[in-house]
This record gives C-alpha cells, sequence and structure tokens, in this order.
C-alpha cells in the first residue's frame, strides 16, 4: 500500500516536472528506425530455428554460398539424420555450400534481378538493418509484387513472410509547408494498421525474425563465438604476461638511480 | 673499440665470433648502447612498430598462401580464409587490426617527435628515413586495402589513383599506367599484389635498418631534449644513460603486453570496430556499378582526405595534400628554436602545437563525413591549422620565450 502510494507520488512530481504536451505531440510515430536486432549468436537453439526459418522461408531463392551444410550443422549441433531430412535440398550432399536451386533466368524473369547471395548480408548491412527490412513489408497496389518496405525502397523481393505476419497498411501524415511561395505537401510515415491478420502474434512474428537474422549474423562470421571465447583466454593470458613483464621490469631498474 | 680486442673465447662462440662477428655486435648495439634513462611512455611506440612490422610480415605470409588474386577470385578467397582456413579468421583479423595499429602506433611515434624536438640537428636523417617509412607505409596499406575487392576497396582505388590524374600533362595516361587499365580492374589487383607483397615490404625493411643504424648513430632524443652523450663519467661513459640491454628490452616487453593486451581485445572482440578498421561496405563485392555512399578512405588517411575535399579546385586539392604530408620532412629546417623538448619552450610553440593537434584529430573526423555544409567549413578551418603549424614555424619558434634547459635529464627513480 505504502509502495502504492509512493509510486503516485512520484507519478504525480513526474507530471509536474515534464513539460506540458499538446496532443499532437504527445503522438509518437513507429520508431521503426532504431528497431534492433537484439539477437544473440551464443544462443543455438535461436539459431536452429532461424536455420529451419532460412530453410523454409528464404532457401528457395536465396544462397549462402560461402556455407556448406556440413559446418552448420556441426557449428549448430545439429545431428546429420535431421541435416539430410530436414534442411538439404534432395541430391545435396553435407559438404556441399547452401546454394539455391533458383536459375538465374528465371529469377530475372519472375523478380527483374537475381536474388542476392545472403552470406554476408548481416556484415554489410548489419543484423539490425536485415531485422528492420523484414518487419517492414506493406501492402502497396502499385507495385507488382503488392509490396513495399520501409527499409528498401521498391523491393524486388515480394512480401514471403506475409502468411505469418499478416499484411500491414502503411498510415501517413501529411505535413504541409510553403517552398518558394508554393504549398508543398509532404508525407511522413506514421505507422502500419493490420489488414489482414497473419497465423502468428505480433510477438511470434517478432521472435521468428530475431531467429532468423540471428542465423544469418552466425553466417556472416561462422566462427564469431569461437573467436570470442578463445579471445577470453588470449587476453587473460597477456594480462599475466604484462603482469610478470612489470615485476621483472621493476627488479632490474632498482639500480637506477 | 676494434673487433680484435676481444679475447678469442674457446668452444663454439670462439669459433663462431672469428667468423660472424655476434658478440661484438650484441656488446656495441646492446650491452655498451647507452639510452637517456629518462624516457617515458611515448618512448614505448618505437619498439611497438617493429612488433607490428613482423607480425604483420608474419601474418602476411600465412595469408598469402590462400589468397587468390584476381578480379574474380580476391573476393572469394578471403570468404575462404575466414570460413575454411584453420584459424584464418584470426590471421587475417590479426592482419587488418595490424594494420590500423600500425597507423596508431606511428602517429603517436611521430608525434613524440614533434614534441620533443627529436627531429632537430643531429637528427635530421634518422627523421627524414622515418618519414620514407610513414610514406612506404602509406603505401602498403592502400595496396593491401583494395586486395580484399570489396566494393570499398574498389571505390577507394578508383578515387586515390584518381588523384594523380591532376598532375598536369601527364596525369591522365599516368592513371592509366598505374590501372594498367581503363578503370581499376583485374590488371590493378594483380599489380597491387605484387607491390604489397614484395616491394613495398622490401623497401619498408631497408629504411627500417636506416632508421636503426642512424638512430644508434645518433643516440635516441629524450623528454628534456638534452644530449647525453655530451655528460660523460670518468669510465666515459654518458652518466644519465643506462645500457640498452637490459633495462630497456625489460621495460621494453611491459609496453608490448600492454600494446598486445589492447591489440588482442580488439582483434578478438571488435574486430571491425564499428567500421572503422573493416568497414560495412567492403564485404560487399567489389561493384562498378553500385558506389558506396559516402566514399571514405581508412581512418588513417582521413586528415588528408578532408584537406582534398576542403578545397573546391581539385587539382589545387590534390596539391595541398601532398604538401600536407611532405611538410614533415622539412621540419628539422623550419624550427629555429634553441631547445628540442615542449618542456622548455614557450606558450608560443606549446599553442601551435595544440593547435595542430586539435587541427589533425578534427580533419580525421571530418575525412569520414560527408563533405557538405558545415563539414567542409570546418574542414578549412582545421586545414588552416594543420598548415600554420608548418608554415609560421621559423617565426614562432625563434620568437618563442623558452626555458633554461638543465644540465642533467630529469629522472625520479
Amino acid at each position: 500500500m505504502r509502495n502504492a502510494v509512493l509510486a503516485v507520488m512520484v507519478l504525480g512530481a513526474a507530471q509536474l516536472l515534464r513539460p506540458a504536451l499538446s496532443a499532437e505531440e504527445a503522438h509518437h510515430p513507429l520508431d521503426w528506425e532504431n528497431w534492433h536486432a537484439g539477437n544473440e549468436v551464443t544462443n543455438t537453439d535461436s539459431l536452429q530455428r532461424g536455420a529451419r526459418n532460412f530453410n523454409n522461408y528464404c532457401s528457395a531463392c536465396h544462397s549462402l554460398k560461402y556455407l556448406r551444410y556440413s559446418r552448420m550443422a556441426k557449428d549448430l549441433k545439429i545431428p546429420t539424420e535431421q541435416l539430410k531430412a530436414n534442411l538439404m535440398p534432395p541430391g545435396a550432399t553435407p559438404a556441399d555450400y547452401m546454394q539455391s536451386s533458383l536459375q538465374s533466368a528465371d529469377a530475372i524473369a519472375w523478380f527483374g534481378k537475381e536474388p542476392p547471395d545472403l552470406s554476408l548480408i548481416a556484415r554489410s548491412r548489419g543484423p539490425d538493418k536485415v531485422y528492420r527490412f523484414l518487419k517492414t513489408f506493406y501492402l502497396d497496389p502499385s507495385r507488382p509484387t503488392r509490396a513495399n518496405n520501409l527499409v528498401l525502397n521498391n523491393p524486388a523481393m515480394p512480401p514471403v513472410l506475409s502468411a505469418l505476419e499478416g499484411v500491414k497498411a502503411a498510415v501517413y501524415t501529411t505535413t504541409k509547408s510553403t517552398v518558394d511561395g508554393k504549398i508543398v505537401e509532404t508525407k511522413v510515415f506514421d505507422h502500419f494498421d493490420t489488414v489482414v491478420p497473419g497465423s502468428m502474434s505480433a510477438e511470434e512474428f517478432d521472435g521468428f525474425v530475431r531467429d532468423t537474422v540471428n542465423f544469418l549474423d552466425y553466417a556472416g562470421e561462422p566462427a564469431q563465438a569461437d573467436r570470442r571465447s578463445i579471445g577470453v583466454w588470449v587476453v587473460l593470458f597477456l594480462l599475466t604476461f604484462t603482469w610478470i613483464a612489470l615485476l621483472l621490469k621493476k627488479e632490474y631498474w632498482k639500480d637506477v638511480h | 673499440m676494434a673487433s680484435n680486442d676481444t679475447p678469442a673465447a674457446p668452444g663454439f662462440m670462439g669459433w663462431l665470433n672469428k667468423r660472424l662477428p655476434v658478440q661484438q655486435f650484441v656488446r656495441e648495439q646492446l650491452l655498451e648502447y647507452y639510452a637517456p634513462k629518462n624516457f617515458n611512455v611515448w618512448y614505448f611506440f618505437g619498439s611497438l612498430a617493429l612488433v607490428v612490422l613482423v607480425m604483420q610480415l608474419f601474418t602476411g605470409i600465412f595469408l598469402t598462401m590462400f589468397y587468390k588474386v584476381g578480379d574474380t577470385s580476391a573476393f572469394d578467397s578471403v570468404e575462404y580464409i575466414m570460413r575454411e582456413v584453420d584459424y584464418g579468421w584470426l590471421i587475417r583479423y590479426l592482419h587488418s587490426t595490424g594494420a590500423s595499429a600500425f597507423f596508431v602506433v606511428i602517429y603517436l611515434h611521430m608525434y613524440r617527435a614533434l614534441m620533443y624536438g627529436s627531429y632537430k640537428a643531429p637528427r635530421e636523417l634518422l627523421w627524414m628515413f622515418g618519414m620514407f617509412i610513414y610514406l612506404a607505409l602509406m603505401a602498403e596499406a592502400f595496396m593491401g586495402y583494395v586486395l580484399p575487392w570489396g566494393n570499398m576497396s574498389y571505390w577507394a582505388a578508383q578515387v586515390i589513383i584518381n588523384l594523380f590524374s591532376t598532375i598536369p600533362v601527364v596525369g591522365p595516361s599516368l592513371v592509366e599506367w598505374i590501372r594498367g587499365d581503363y578503370g581499376v580492374a583485374d590488371a590493378t589487383v594483380d599489380r597491387f599484389f605484387a607491390l604489397h607483397v614484395v616491394a613495398i615490404p622490401l623497401i619498408l625493411l631497408l629504411l627500417v635498418a636506416l632508421h636503426l643504424v642512424a638512430l644508434r648513430q645518433v643516440g635516441s632524443n629524450n623528454p628534456d631534449g638534452i644530449e647525453i652523450k655530451e655528460k660523460r663519467g670518468a669510465d666515459g661513459r654518458p652518466i644519465d644513460g643506462i645500457p640498452f640491454h637490459p633495462y630497456y628490452t625489460v621495460k621494453d616487453v611491459v609496453g608490448i603486453g600492454v600494446f598486445l593486451t589492447v591489440f588482442a581485445i580488439v582483434a578478438f572482440f571488435v574486430p571491425t570496430l564499428g567500421g572503422l578498421f573493416l568497414e560495412e561496405a567492403n564485404f560487399e563485392p567489389a561493384n562498378p556499378l553500385s558506389t558506396p555512399e559516402p566514399i571514405a578512405p581508412s581512418w588513417y588517411f582521413t586528415p588528408y582526405y578532408a584537406i582534398l575535399r576542403a578545397v573546391p579546385n581539385q587539382r589545387l586539392g590534390a596539391l595541398l595534400l601532398l604538401i600536407a604530408v611532405l611538410a614533415f620532412f622539412f621540419l628539422p629546417w623550419l624550427d629555429r628554436s634553441p631547445v628540442k623538448s615542449v618542456r622548455y619552450r614557450g606558450l608560443l610553440f606549446k599553442f601551435f602545437l595544440g593547435l595542430f593537434t586539435v587541427s589533425f584529430l578534427t580533419l580525421m573526423y571530418l575525412g569520414m563525413k560527408p563533405a557538405t555544409g558545415a563539414y567542409v567549413t570546418a574542414a578549412r578551418l582545421a586545414a588552416a591549422g594543420y598548415f600554420a603549424f608548418f608554415v609560421l614555424m621559423p617565426w614562432y619558434s625563434r620568437a618563442d620565450r623558452t626555458k633554461p634547459v638543465p644540465e642533467r635529464v630529469r629522472f625520479h627513480a
């Protein structure tokens, strides 16, 4: 009870201290540009789910041409039988690189360009940007794919995750400004409205994207978990070495006056 | 001290010393080479530069075993090293972090010389050899940067090689000659590989040898800027000097330990250092149709890049860039002060050294930013500060109210 009273008092004080906001200013548009993927490459469960997601929704068109199935299975602790049964296309061997079976002529005919290899996408764009890209598809009837994206304007990629996420419409606010005596209207993105719900809840879809981005982060540098765990020992060794060297230096320098 | 003074040692060492002056070398260069006892933390960077050089050579040799030169194979082979070669990622990160560490160490080493007047007589040649090392290092780093054939490699090569086109008359044909093609292409990466792994390292090693020989000839300067050779004891040894070995070998090992710890933290935990040591755009293969925005060279070149872009006329900008680099060569003759160390200089020198420091760091930051609006204005001001340090030096170094230099070095055990 006492805590509740305290909380009310603190909240009240906070209200008083806050500068008065008009109703318009209090409204915050969707802050998608500051979304973070928040993925952890040491989370093997998440990586396994991400590998499954990639296999189900990405690998038909996108390759990971620098990653072998066997390497992925070893790093992600996926048993060979499961790898062969669920994560490899028929005819592939574990030592193969993860190539999509999409022919480049077909890709150009269907999408206008070849889907990029995703081996290094998390390194060249950063995991956060990939995460924002996958979460900001919206309905745009003017596009051949009937979809557009906030991160990548007019993407060739269709909204392949819309069955899970649902279909969203972008809602804009219009601001009027005067440029050279003419009134110019600028449309600014505000938020998304769900048009058709998907099979996943917002939280489930968020987890789905995070796992997928996590897997792409791993695929960008498969040795990164090793790198960090070895690094701890290297730094510890060097600190010990430096400490001993410092004691030795002090001993020798005793006779310098 | 002639070599035949050495009493013939028995056994293998005696046999060896008759044929190769091992003992004589160790005695003259380490045991009886006297270095000032008052070196401070700034005096670690010379030996650290040597450590980084050896590390770059060593990791570089291993990288060449797997790197495949050529515009269609270079990028793939770097990813092969990162993924399939045992500890290839380690070798590559040590080499890429080492490139940046080299410049950190060299810049601090050069700054030490500015503070304590180490370029002044009798160390003019020592300073010039050091400057030639810096130039060779810039060429080495630039060519090495092109080898992974990422998109930033490609565009940086495009921009930097094009600087030569501003040279009157021969410029355009010179650029074609450097590239070996009408654009940056396969021929360019092939020749940069040859220069990066053979030609420039040989030049670097020769220059480092000359730098060290010249250092041993004139002896090290020190934070007080006092010539220790001028104060000798009854035994003929400099009274403010101590034998290089064991005192400075054991001290340098501590410096190396601290340096390697910081180095390992970067190489193992943040090898890209947020895009400073390895740029994001370089994880995409070279693509002549897609320009990265903005094109920025590696951080160690950005001060000069900012000067280049601060000038509206490209030819004049390139000329100023050249002068900005070469100005260091003339320091021994621009500086008219009777004292070496900043400790005994007056306010004028301290002001201009401070101005130079702030200008250089500002230019470094601005070189990474787009060349627009306020950034350009700031770059012009900082460039003015940079050049003022050199151009006005003959005046302010003479007009400065210096303090009396003590007889002996300051040292507290």
